[in-house]
Order: C-alpha cells, then structure tokens, then sequence
C-alpha cells in the first residue's frame, strides 16, 4: 500500500496554508504585528495620557534646576536635573565597585572558612551564613541604619577605636593622603609597575623555557618596591597615610563615609558576601577528592594544595555564578533608596517628587541600570573566556 | 528507565560484619576539631571569647533589655496591616479553609509517597524525630508569635484551625487513589474559597490588606501567576521560529537586568499611563502583583528552560514517532519530566520572591517591613529608637519562612535525585 502511495505522489507543493513554511512565516509575522501593535498602543497611551496631564513629552526639563541637595557631594540646588543623575549614576557605580571588591574578599574567606578543620570557625561562618542570606537585603539595610549605625554616638563622644573613628555623622577610616605636587612620584610608580610587569614577563618565559623557579612575585614587586621606596624617599615623602583625629567636634585626615554611604556598602558587602561564600564553598566541593588525595600524596602542604591545585580548579567553576552575584549586587545597590543614599533610583525618586515627569526620567533610569548590568556581565563573559580550558568547546 | 537500579532483595550486612562504631572522648574530640594544628588553635583561642560574647549579648538583648511591647501592642497590625478590624473573622475563616486543603494535600502526599516507597521496596517507616526535625522552624513561629498573644480568642481559633488541618491531613490520608485527582479540585476550591471570604459578599478590598497576610498574599500570587506565564515565555525561548524565540529573550534579558525596584516604580508611576484614558487604574497592590508577575516569570522562564534542555533528544524523537502533536508531546512528556528537575529551583525563586515582597514598602504598601517601619512612628513609641526590636521580629518571620522552605527543598532535591531516574 505504502509503495503504490508513493508512485502516486507527486511532486507540487501543499496549497498555502498548509504548507510548513509559509505557515512559519505567517505566524513570526502574526506575532511580530501583535507585539508591535501592544507596543505602539502603550506608547500612544502614555502620550496622550501624559498630555492630557499637561506633563511635558520632551527631555528639556533635563536643564532646568534640581531643587533639591544630595549629601555628600558638592551638587547644589541650582545644577540641572541632568547633573543630579549623573551624580546618582557616579554614587551606585562608587558603590557597587567597592561591594564587588569587599564582597569578593569576604565571600572567599568566609566560603573557605565553611570548609576549615576547626569546628568552631566552620560553625560561626555557617551560622553567618545562615542567618544572613535568609532575610530580605532591605531589612538587613534599614537595620543597620536605623538601629545600628544611627544610634552610634555623637561625634562629640564619638569612639575611637584604633584609627577608625565612629559617631552618628559619620565613620571615618585610615586613608592615604597624595600631596598635591606628587605628579613625578606617580609617573615613577606607573613605569615602576610597568617595568614589574616586564620583569614578571621575563622570568615566566625563562621558567617556561628552563623550569628554574621564576619567582616572579618576588621579581616584580621587589623592583616594584625598591624603585617606588627610594622615590618616595628622595620626593619628600609625597604620599603619606592618614589617620583620622578626633579633636572636640571636628574630625581631621583619614576618610569620612556619610552614615548612609557607610550602610549602603556595609550591607551590601555583608549581605552579598554570604552568597559568593556559598558559591565558593560549592565550588571548591565540586572539585573532585582524587585532586586533593593527589597533591597530599605529592607531599605538597595544605596552603600549597589550595593555592595550586583546589583553588585555581574552583576559580573556574565558580566565575559565572560569581558575575551573576556581582550584577545582582549593582542592581541591589537601587536599595540606597530605603536609607536615602543618593544613588541613582533615590536621585530619579527625588526628581520625581519636584515635579519632573516621571516616564522620562524612569526610563532613563532603566537605561542607565541596563547598561551597568550589559557591562559587567560582558565583563564577565570575557573573564570566563579567558579562565576556561584551552582547547574546550 | 529504571533497570540498572537496587534489585528487589537487599543486602543487609550482618550485625558481625558492619563496621565498628568509632566513639571519640570529649577530650578527643576537642583536640580533634578545635586544637589539631597551630593556627586552629590560634583561631579557636582567639574566636571563642568573641563568640561567647557576642552570644551573650544577644541573649541579653533578646530576654532582658529588647522593649518587646511594641511588638505585642501591636501584633493584630503585624498580622494584616490596617484590615478592618470588624472583618477580622474574614481572616480567620481563609485561615480555616486555606488550614483544610493544606491538611488534605500533605495527607493525599504523604499517602501517595508511601505507597510509592512500599511499590519499590523501600522500608517506608515514619521517622518521628525527622518530623520533629522538619516542623521545628514552624514550631518556633507559632511559639514566637504566640508570646505576643495577649487574649485567649487567637490562640483558640489558631487551635480550630490547627485542629481542621489535622483533620484535613487524617481525611486525606483516607482518600483512595481513584479518588486523588479530586485533591486538586479541592486544593483550588479552598484557594478560591478563603479569597471570596476574604473580599466578596461586603469583604475587604485589597487596598486594605496589609502586615504578613499581604506578604504572603503577594509571594504566593506572584510566583502562581507567574508559573504559567514563565513556562510559556520558556517555550518561547527554545520556539524554532525566531521571531518569537528573539522577543521571548529580548523580555527575558531586560527584566533580569534591571532591579526589582525599579520596576516597581515603573508599575507604581507609569503604569497608569500606559492604559487607555478612561480605563479604571488598578489599585496599588494590584499593580504591585502586576509587576512581581512580570518579574518572577522572566525568571521562571529562565529555569524552566534549564528544565527543558536536560530533557534528553530521544524523548523528544520518541513522543514524534508516536505521533504526538507538538501541544501534547510538551504538554504530556516533556513538560511533566522537566518540570519536575526544576522543583528545587522554583523552590528557591519562590523565596527569594517571599523576600522580595519586602520591597513594596517602598512604593507606600503596608507589608509586614511596612507595618514594622510605622510601628516605631506611633505616638507612644516615636523617638525611642525601638527599630531593632520591630526589625529584629520582622526578619526572624522572614528568615524561619526562607529557612524553612530551602530547607525542604534541599530534603526535595535529595529525594529526587535518589531514585526515579
């Protein structure tokens, strides 16, 4: 039966609507129209919606006057609304900088301190975990604020503990101080730093060719050092640390962090820090036993074991997630919002309540979190390109 | 699938051949974990002092100076915000109800897992102290709340509903398995039963509803809403025709970066703008669940479509030589196992939702973090500085509710990856 079918069959197409390929091609189109038209009936709405409101439907109102101060920044009342969001953009990316940084750090020690021997470390890094990483971040935030950093003491009776000094108008830390003529002794630190590099370069080429040891931390920072130290001998001293002084009311040197700042980043750091913990702790667990077995037969000691065998296998195990995290912490950042650290959604929030048109300004907001997000996650990608196996995939 | 799995009888060692039990003295034990090389020893010295302290001023603070009686004034207001306090029998009675089905479900389960068990083999005795174990963090609630309690009628309906969930639990226990695919029905029904009490018939409007009932409400809305909405986004994700395949990623690429937040004002400010003139704006917390519902779902999306890829090739080869449609070969054999491999993982974007709820606070919702930020501003308790006490009970609720569940959905993963497949 199947035989005499197929004889039969010939070979001109189905009509069109039930041929495959114009049906695909009718459905895209279809589809693409339904999303187009949603598309172009909201933006209509929001037009004649805003018109009927007598809201303007332009970005000038981007020069008119702010109105409004942002503490902890020179901007004043009479810069435009522009400049206050730049102003917002330059704080969350301040701060989401410095979170990465911290978080990171704290994050790889806390996950390796879940691994450690010692029962006690292993139990206060889980229960820090623990604690931490069930409870909403905005809590953890206001909580820091309102009932930790809020109810320090005035700065008349600040503490002063060890080259950090806090007080309810803010923390300041040990900082390092450039004087203003130190344009030479930079110059000499870079090409310092270049000629570290070089050296570094050289003695891998040389190991890569030989196998004698490289040392080439010990190269590098060596002349790093060296070079950098005898010119900040012979320039005078141009760079200096500083500590802050509590003097009556008036703290002087080292480097103020506004209560808010100091919570914003504080929570940020905390708060995120278990999530990368977690993620380390995992990823030093995926690598598999034999490797450790394997280096403790070659003899190698614990720090050598982690620092050449189980560390730089888990690196690479734990990159991606770890970008997730850093990006979830940018965006996290917005949450400045709830303790009025002007960052960029309290800057637009603020806008808003002058009296600025809120479609625009939110969707430049939108824009500005976007590409935040785009750039660390194309940062991330790259970082992972270049850790991932040669040869794989 | 499953025939290279355990054979029927097992080996069970003799008494004389398992291992001996290896018991460590205390002493042992300390020098084992706590002193076994220099620098634990170092950390162990340093740590412990710090550790103690810190204990004991927590336990201070917790039992002595913490000034619990904002939290105890104000309890009903945690609970469900400004609900208008003659309606509060609303509540109870969604209690009640929302009590029974649960109740019925956990039986129908726990029956239908030990009927299971006992198909393949498996002992499949009740293990007391697990239970114990599982429902301890519920437990510390209830007795956390029940503290705070200061007339008898909340702790007798709290009994009736405890009571009507037990008995939910022994009917559904009884229920035989011809008659299981009415659990569903009836776990919808009680789902849509409680909300009718709650707003129809001269109910509350959600505009007031408020405290924990408001989160929960918000958690639980967003992520049921959200699971249709993700998997069909997820479809469209892996959709053969790119069109559809480019705008599902292009949703699902611009939701993920952005921060809650900000879409939260975007739903608060602009999305009245975005109706046609005339058309009723929803009410603030509608246009919130709006805006969880488009959020969760780009992420439920994104998980379902890690479902979907661990489905192997063949299975998909396999429904088509069968002849299946496409709608029933998703609907019927990829679907159910991929779904299934993603359990854990919605487990975890529903908490993470739970904990995000908190962020309508912001856009001037009276959630539980709302409640807990006004109690501190009212006249009796304003400029005390008691924010760590009404914080401190706001994120203990918080963190048992995340606890709990990661802690059943690590119990779900294992169970799923032991045997089955």
């Amino acid at each position: 039966m199947s035989e005499e079918r197929q004889v039969t069959t010939t070979r001109t197409r189905p009509p069109p609507w039930r041929d495959e390929r114009v049906l695909r091609i009718a459905a895209q189109v279809i589809f693409l129209a339904a999303v187009a038209a949603l598309l172009w009936a909201l933006g209509n709405n929001l037009v004649r919606n805003m018109q009927a409101q007598g809201m303007r439907t332009d970005f000038g109102f981007l020069e008119q006057n702010a109105g409004f101060t942002l503490t902890g920044s020179e901007f004043s009342s009479r810069d435009s609304i522009g400049d206050a969001l730049l102003v917002g953009l330059q704080n969350t990316i301040t701060v989401s900088i410095w979170g990465i940084l911290l978080a990171t750090v704290i994050g790889v020690i806390v996950g390796i301190a879940r691994l450690s021997t010692n029962w006690l470390v292993r139990k206060c890094a889980a229960a820090y975990v623990e604690a931490l990483r069930n409870v909403p971040l905005i809590v953890f935030l206001m909580f820091l604020y309102l009932a930790v950093l809020q109810q320090l003491p005035r700065i008349s009776d600040a503490i002063d503990f060890g080259g950090f000094v806090f007080s309810n108008r803010g923390l300041y830390t040990p900082w390092i101080e450039v004087a203003e003529d130190s344009g030479l002794f930079l110059a000499i630190c870079a090409a310092a730093a270049v000629l570290a590099v070089v050296v570094g370069v050289v003695r891998t080429r040389r190991f890569d060719a030989t196998g004698e040891p490289h040392h080439r931390v010990l190269w590098g920072g060596g002349i790093f050092l060296l070079i950098a130290g005898v010119a900040w001998a012979l320039l005078g001293r141009p760079v200096s640390g500083t500590l802050p002084t509590l003097d009556g009311r008036n703290v002087s040197g080292g480097y103020e962090l506004s209560v808010e700042y100091g919570a914003l980043l504080l929570g940020l750091v905390l708060y995120m820090a278990t999530f990368i913990a977690e993620i380390v702790r995992g990823s030093i667990l995926a690598v598999p036993k034999g490797q450790s077995e394997a280096s403790n037969a070659l003899g190698l000691s614990g720090f050598q074991r982690y620092r050449y065998i189980v560390l730089p296998q888990a690196l690479r195990i734990a990159v991606p997630p770890t970008g997730n995290e850093f990006i979830n912490l940018a965006k996290n950042s917005a949450l400045g919002l709830a303790i009025a650290f002007p960052e960029l959604l309290r800057v637009t929030r603020l806008s808003i309540s002058q009296g600025q048109p809120a479609p625009q300004l939110i969707g430049i907001m939108m824009l500005m979190y976007l590409a935040i997000s785009l750039l660390l996650s194309l940062l991330m990608n790259m970082i992972n390109r270049r850790l991932g196996l040669k040869g794989a995939q | 699938m499953s025939d290279t799995n355990v054979p029927t009888s097992e080996y069970r060692p003799q008494a004389s051949e398992q291992p001996p039990t290896r018991t460590t003295s205390p002493r042992e034990w300390v020098r084992l974990n706590l002193f076994n090389t220099w620098y634990n020893s170092l950390l162990t010295v340093v740590l412990a002092p710090l550790v103690g302290y810190v204990i004991y001023r927590a336990l201070r603070f917790v039992f002595v100076t913490a000034r619990w009686e904002i939290i105890e004034v104000n309890l009903t207001n945690f609970m469900v915000g400004t609900f208008p306090r003659g309606e509060l029998w609303r509540v109870w009675g969604a209690i009640i109800i929302l009590g029974l089905v649960i109740g019925l479900g956990l039986g129908v389960t726990s029956r239908a897992s030990a009927e299971t068990a006992r198909a393949r083999g498996v002992a499949a005795g009740t293990s007391w102290s697990l239970v114990a174990r599982r429902a301890a963090p519920a437990l510390l609630l209830l007795v956390a709340l029940v503290v705070f309690v200061r007339t008898a009628t909340p702790l007798l309906l709290l009994a009736a509903a405890l009571a009507v969930a037990a008995g939910g639990y022994v009917a559904g226990r009884w229920i035989p398995p011809q008659h299981r695919r009415w659990m569903h029905i009836a776990v919808v029904a009680g789902l849509a039963g409680s909300y009718v009490v709650m707003t129809q018939f001269g109910g509350v409007n959600l505009a007031h509803w408020g405290g924990l009932m408001l989160t929960v409400f918000l958690a639980v809305g967003g992520i049921a809403l959200a699971f249709p909405v993700g998997i069909i986004v997820a479809l469209g994700r892996r959709s053969k025709l790119p069109a559809i395949r480019v705008v599902s990623m292009l949703y699902i690429e611009l939701i993920r970066g952005l921060p809650l937040i900000a879409l939260l004002y975007m739903g608060w400010l602009i999305l009245p703008f975005l109706l046609p003139i005339g058309f009723p704006t929803p009410g603030r917390t509608w246009r919130a669940l709006i805006v969880l519902l488009v959020f969760t779902a780009a992420y439920v999306a994104e998980i379902v479509r890690g479902g979907l890829q661990s489905i192997p090739k063949g299975q998909y080869e396999a429904a088509q030589a069968l002849g299946l449609p496409a709608w029933k070969m998703m609907r019927l054999v990829i679907l159910p196992q991929a779904l299934r491999n993603v359990i854990p993982a919605l487990v975890g974007q529903f908490i993470s939702l739970f904990k995000d709820t908190s962020l309508v606070l912001l856009i001037a919702l009276t959630d539980l973090l709302g409640v807990a930020r006004r109690v501190t501003q009212q006249p009796e308790f304003l400029g005390q500085g008691l924010h760590a006490e009404s914080l401190l009970f706001v994120s203990f609720i918080y963190w048992v509710g995340s606890y709990w569940m990661s802690r059943e959905s690590q119990r779900m993963e294992q169970r799923l990856g032991l045997g089955e497949r």
